[in-house]
């Protein structure tokens, strides 16, 4: 059987500067990016995200985002899995991924798949300490950290999207409508 | 799906003369050729990432066996049930009795173009169970009752007013045309369908060997809620997409967004393995990987095989200047442009796919664009000589092939003969030197003139050129 071959890499795969290249590609592909000093001050930062698109102060989060201050930030919270009626949700992610803008979220019981799937908006915080060049990097930590994937392995790279009208754009087809990145130290 | 590709040439000229198809067909054109350029121009070795892909793929094929058995023996550790199905009417069987076995009412499913071949949906709903498409290419495909006529966009093929007017009988409401009012209605007929389905189906792009994973590659996110919600998740792919490893799988992405939408990557890809973990509220009890043959080792061990790299982006159509023209229900079968000329003929038999390995220009693009490298024009070439072995083709055109190659083996009845065409072709030309109708050949002067010959041959120009040269240096000698 074969080892773990990487293969060749594109020049766009290994930028000079990752945090740029990913910011760059997370425009191109529709979603918003922004910068918190600390983890403690993303309540905030979501807050003014919300306000600025109009949205209800109100998401569901994964359980271990619910220890933040998010009612001195003005915003109620949901800790539970995410439903169909549910309009925000928060999530962290495994890493990220420079190259093309990408974050990779991985199933664990207290991190539920539809937090960031059903909801209109999906928030995802990254740490910028895991902005990782490529997704064979990505690979390499999950063997790491993890041994193999989990159940759900997912790669998120901008809102959902559909051309199948027309090949007409048309962001929001069954996934979120809006993603947001918010970076993290 | 019914196989009617012996009628390619018919259908092709219906095809051309149906306005509102050209309409749609116009609209297309270019769209993914520019994207894709794009796309690959930001990739400085784009041609290096190819050529691994492509060996990584033969490899895989070349130990087809050992990657498969590697592949259900993780996804089995990982609580996923492995099925293996000859034929397509085992696929059916199969599915259809796990959803029997299990009190399935209703389906949901993003795109599978292996379920297209076998026929699948219409098996389920034979023993009454509901069948929902998600991707909303397939979603509209299925309120029309059509096959797709293209592997990335199904319903390329349809304008909006057409869309308008399915929209408006299934979901009775006032009609919309604006596309993304559009999409958001056909968001909220099918978010009910996901969160009540009892099982959902999805194809896999590729099968990961080392840790037993099935994957999906989407815009949509439709293939996330598929196999996320209902307590079934069933998977139905091909042997041949199978690969060794996370890396390889790292390496194709690369070429598979960029060739198929000029996308840099899809919204979505999803790597699913084994069941949902103890406290998991979301992800399936049950996992079915339906690994499906039905003709695809025809291929292996043949001048074919390469075929198999073919990872499903859709270029080597979108490309296509026979494809472009005509759309994809012309080729009478679920794989359209030259991946279908090749695949049909070895899936169906070549005695059913008659015209297909000849509807081509044979201008090449085909084979520049595949991201593994696929010859698609030799592969059409070596079916057309088959073809011809098994006396396949036109009397006509036999005999003329058989005559042609009778001459081309002589020499000097080859330059005669040669010598005599020329002649004659220049006599028809006229003082215009154009040839309005060729005597046995009106087809190809039906629409344009053919330029006259001169009058005599190559070679009686070559031999002249070789005397002058030869006395000239005899002179200055």
């Amino acid at each position: 059987m074969r080892e773990h071959e990487i293969g060749p890499l594109p020049g766009i795969a290994l930028p000079p500067d990752g945090l740029t290249q990913f910011r760059n590609e997370c425009e191109r592909l529709g979603s918003t990016c922004a910068e918190a000093l600390r983890l403690e001050d993303v309540p905030r930062e979501v807050a003014s995200y919300l306000a600025s698109k109009q949205l209800e102060p109100r998401v569901v989060l994964w359980h271990e985002l619910a220890s933040l201050d998010w009612a001195g930030a003005g915003i109620a919270i949901d800790d539970r899995p995410a439903n169909g009626t549910d309009r925000v949700g928060v999530t962290g992610c495994f890493c990220a991924i420079a190259e093309t803008g990408t974050v990779l979220l991985l199933s664990l019981p207290s991190r539920p798949k539809a937090t960031a799937l059903l909801p209109e908006t999906h928030i995802c915080i990254v740490s910028k300490m895991r902005l990782l060049d490529t997704m064979e990097e990505a690979f390499a930590r999950i063997r790491n950290e993890v041994g193999e994937p989990p159940r759900a392995t997912y790669f998120v790279s901008g809102p959902s999207r559909t051309a199948d009208i027309e090949q007409t754009i048309v962001v929001g087809a069954h996934g979120p409508y809006r993603v947001h990145v918010v970076l993290v130290p | 799906m019914q196989v009617t590709s012996m009628f390619f040439k018919k259908t092709a000229s219906m095809k051309l003369d149906d306005p509102v198809l050209q309409e749609s067909l116009r609209k297309f054109k270019g769209k993914f050729v520019d994207a894709r350029a794009r796309a690959v121009a930001e990739v400085d070795a784009w041609e290096t990432v190819r050529s691994h892909a492509a060996r990584l793929r033969d490899h895989a094929i070349e130990n087809l066996d050992a990657y498969l058995v590697e592949f259900e023996r993780n996804a089995t550790r990982r609580g996923a049930t492995v099925h293996w199905a000859e034929t397509a009417e085992e696929a059916c069987e199969i599915v259809v009795g796990i959803a029997k076995a299990n009190g399935v009412r209703k389906v949901t499913k993003s795109k599978s173009m292996v379920s297209e071949e076998i026929n699948l949906n219409e098996r389920l709903e034979a023993v009454g169970v509901q069948v929902v498409e998600t991707d909303l290419g397939e979603y509209i495909l299925q309120l029309a009752n059509e096959p797709p006529s293209h592997i990335v966009a199904p319903a390329v093929h349809k304008t909006k007013e057409q869309v308008a007017d399915l929209f408006v009988a299934a979901h009775h409401k006032p009609r919309l045309t604006d596309i993304a009012a559009m999409t958001r209605e056909a968001r909220e007929a099918l978010r009910e369908h996901f969160l009540t389905a009892d099982m959902g189906i999805s194809g896999s792009n590729f099968v990961i060997a080392e840790t037993g994973t099935t994957l999906t590659v989407t815009n949509e996110g439709n293939a996330d809620l598929v196999t996320t919600v209902p307590r079934i998740h069933c998977v139905i792919t091909g042997i041949e997409k199978v690969i060794p490893t996370l890396e390889d799988f790292a390496t194709l992405i690369r070429l598979l967004p960029r060739s198929a939408t000029g996308q840099s990557i899809a919204n979505y890809l999803t790597l699913t393995t084994g069941v949902k973990a103890p406290g998991e509220t979301d992800g399936p009890e049950q996992m079915h990987i339906v690994l499906v043959d039905a003709g695809r080792t025809k291929f292996v061990g043949t001048d074919m095989q390469a075929m198999l790299r073919c990872i499903r982006c859709g270029a080597c159509m979108n490309h296509c200047p026979v494809y472009q023209n005509v759309g994809g229900h012309a080729y009478g079968w679920v794989y359209p442009g030259p991946m279908g000329s090749v695949l049909t003929p070895t899936y169906v038999g070549i005695e059913n796919a008659g015209d297909l390995p000849n509807a081509a220009t044979f201008c090449g693009e085909c084979a520049v664009v595949c991201p593994v490298k696929i010859p698609l024009p030799d592969l059409m070439r070596k079916l057309r000589e088959k073809q011809f072995d098994r006396k396949l083709r036109p009397w006509g055109e036999r005999l003329g092939l058989a005559a042609w190659s009778y001459a081309a083996r002589r020499p000097s009845l080859y330059a005669a003969l040669t010598k005599f065409a020329a002649r004659f072709a220049a006599f028809l030309g006229g003082k215009e030197r154009l040839i309005h109708r060729l005597p046995g050949l009106d087809g190809w002067t039906k629409g344009r003139d053919m330029p006259a010959p001169e009058g005599r041959t190559f070679r009686e120009l070559y031999g002249e050129r070789q005397r002058r040269k030869a006395s000239s240096a005899d002179e200055r000698r």
